[in-house]
């Protein structure tokens, strides 16, 4: 079941520049497993210690899943995933 | 080189001194590719913060699709420092992740202190000057919301 990813500016030099990328998943955490395999490098990006890092965004359609389930959210066929750095500082 | 309007400069400022001491942010979308800032967004602060800054996710998220269908890219990402000089962070300097960007910085603690801006890469900080310009071309100035 693929799921659309879209991918932010800083990470595109992971994913060959593709701004969006179409990946298989029932849940946000197996979709990064399986970016991974085809993108290595990406998950450290994007996880720490079992959890999506704190200045990492990850939004399934319109909701943060921080709001949700976290990287255990569950995904449907159409969903779209965004992944944004935090804008953010001191 | 950062060039960018008058009405842009002050729209930040007036922002920064409105909302001190709590840090200030925003973002001026432009066209991708013209690094030329036309459309400010002021982004809310979720931190609320005398010392830190993050754009409320929600609405990133919205100005960001806008932007991505629009043709945009952010041109400028802007915050204030409200007690310290206008120099980026350990944490501004860490936390920046748009190469393209110039990373605008208001100071609002001491009035003779100017506006800076900054190109932030791979956690590198160089300083670049700011033109300030009174015009755009016509066209381009009908863009612009300040």
């Amino acid at each position: 079941m693929p799921i659309k990813v879209i991918i932010p500016t800083i990470l595109r030099p992971l994913t060959n520049q593709q701004k969006h990328i179409h990946i298989d998943g029932f849940k946000v955490s197996e979709v990064i497993d399986r970016m991974e395999q085809q993108y290595p490098g990406i998950k450290a990006k994007l996880v720490s210690e079992g959890n999506a890092h704190r200045f990492i965004n990850i939004y399934v359609n319109d909701n943060d899943i921080r709001f949700q389930e976290g990287l255990a959210t569950s995904l449907q066929e159409g969903d779209v995933m965004t992944i944004l750095p935090a804008v953010a500082g001191g | 080189m950062l060039t960018i309007h008058h009405k842009l400069v002050e729209a930040m400022i007036s922002q920064a001194m409105s909302d001190h001491p709590i840090e200030t942010c925003g973002v001026i979308a432009g066209p991708a590719g013209y690094n030329l800032p036309l459309r400010l967004i002021p982004m809310k602060n979720i931190a609320q913060s005398e010392n830190f800054f993050r754009f409320d996710p929600q609405q990133q998220l919205l100005v960001w699709k806008e932007m991505d269908a629009r043709g945009e890219e952010p041109i400028v990402i802007y915050h204030s420092h409200t007690s310290s000089q206008a120099y980026p962070s350990r944490a501004d300097a860490e936390l920046a992740t748009e190469p393209q960007a110039h990373y605008v910085i208001i100071p609002t603690a001491s009035l003779n202190e100017e506006v800076r801006s900054f190109r932030i890469i791979d956690q590198m900080v160089i300083e670049e000057r700011i033109r300030i310009v009174h015009q755009y071309q016509p066209e381009l100035e009908l863009q612009m919301v300040a």
